[in-house]
C-alpha cells in the first residue's frame, strides 16, 4: 500500500480543504495522474498520484480540512 | 528561471484560457519554457473553486443580455470580473525550477502588483489573509491561482481604467462585502495601461528571473 500524504505547500499555509477527488474508491490510477485537488483561499493545488495502482481508500473527503503531513488516501500498487 | 513574455493584447477569456492550458502541457512535457501572458479581456465573470451562489448578484438573464459569460474554472477564490480596463497577467511558471512554495508565490504576486502601482504613483498595500492589493480598504487588484505538478496557472488582475468598473456590481467580488477601486479613480486622470504593463513585466523579471 502507498500512502497519499499532503506535502508542505509553503510557509504559512497550515491547512487546505480537499476540494475534489479525481477518482472514486476502487478506480485505477496511473502515476502522476491528477489525484486530488486541495484549495486554500486563493489557490488550488493538485496532488498527483505517487504511483500506479488502485485507489483503495479515501480518508479525507471532499469539503474536509487537511494539514500538511495528513494521510489523504491509500493506493494499492500494481 | 527562464520564461517567455507573451503579450496577448485584448483577447477573449476562453482563448487565453486555452493558451494557458496549452503552455501548461508544453511545460509539463519539457517542450517549452515557462511563460508570462499579459492581456486584457472582453467583459467576463470567472468563478473559482470557492465560489458561492450568493456572490452572483445579477440575474443570468441580465448577464446574457449584456453578453457577459461566466466561466467556472479551477483556480482558487470566489467570483471575479475581468474587463478591458484591467491588466491581467498569467504566469505559467514551473516552480520545480524555482521555489515550491505557494505562499511565497502569492506574496510575490502581491509584491509585483504593489511595486507596479507604486511606480505609477499609487500607494497600494497587502492585507494579511486578504490576498490581493488594496488602497484605503478598497481592492485594486485580485489574485487567484492553480498549481498542478508545481506549475502555476491563472494569476493576477489590476483594475486600471474606470470605464467598466460598474460591472463589478454584477457580483460580490471574491465573495466579500468590499468596494473595488481602480487606478484612474485614485489618480483622477487617464492611465496608460501599457505603462503599468511594463512595470508588471519588470516586477516579474526582478522576482523570478534569477
Amino acid at each position: 500500500m502507498t500512502k497519499v500524504i499532503l506535502p508542505e505547500l509553503g510557509q504559512g499555509i497550515e491547512k487546505a480543504v480537499v476540494s475534489f477527488w479525481y477518482f472514486k474508491e476502487g478506480e485505477k490510477v496511473n502515476e502522476k495522474d491528477d489525484l486530488v485537488e486541495l484549495s486554500t483561499d486563493k489557490a488550488t493545488f493538485n496532488l498527483p498520484s505517487p504511483c500506479s495502482g488502485r485507489l483503495t481508500q479515501i480518508i479525507i473527503h471532499e469539503g474536509d480540512n487537511a494539514e500538511p503531513g495528513d494521510l489523504l488516501g491509500m493506493i494499492e500498487e500494481n | 528561471m527562464q520564461f517567455d513574455i507573451v503579450d496577448l493584447s485584448l483577447i477573449d477569456y476562453e482563448k487565453a484560457w486555452e493558451l494557458q492550458k496549452n503552455r501548461f502541457r508544453q511545460i509539463k512535457e519539457h517542450i517549452m519554457p515557462s511563460a508570462l501572458f499579459l492581456c486584457r479581456h472582453h467583459p467576463v465573470i470567472t468563478s473559482g473553486r470557492n465560489a458561492k451562489i450568493e456572490s452572483l448578484l445579477a440575474s443570468r438573464e441580465k448577464l446574457d443580455a449584456s453578453g457577459i459569460k461566466i466561466y467556472e474554472i479551477e483556480r482558487g477564490g470566489d467570483l471575479t470580473y475581468h474587463g478591458p480596463g484591467q491588466l491581467t497577467a498569467y504566469p505559467i511558471f514551473d516552480l520545480n525550477c524555482f521555489k515550491k512554495d505557494i505562499h511565497f508565490f502569492l506574496r510575490a504576486l502581491e509584491d509585483i502588483i504593489i511595486s507596479s502601482l507604486g511606480a505609477n504613483g499609487i500607494k497600494a498595500e497587502a492585507i494579511p489573509r486578504l490576498t490581493g492589493a488594496w488602497v484605503d480598504d478598497k481592492k485594486i487588484a485580485s489574485i487567484g491561482i492553480t498549481v498542478k505538478n508545481w506549475i502555476t496557472l491563472h494569476g493576477l488582475s489590476i483594475n486600471i481604467r474606470k470605464d467598466d468598473m460598474q460591472n463589478f456590481k454584477l457580483i460580490k467580488p471574491c465573495g466579500l462585502n468590499i468596494e473595488m477601486t481602480c487606478a484612474e479613480d485614485i489618480l483622477k486622470k487617464t492611465i496608460d495601461i501599457e505603462a503599468v504593463k511594463q512595470k508588471v513585466i519588470s516586477g516579474f523579471l526582478r522576482v523570478f528571473k534569477k
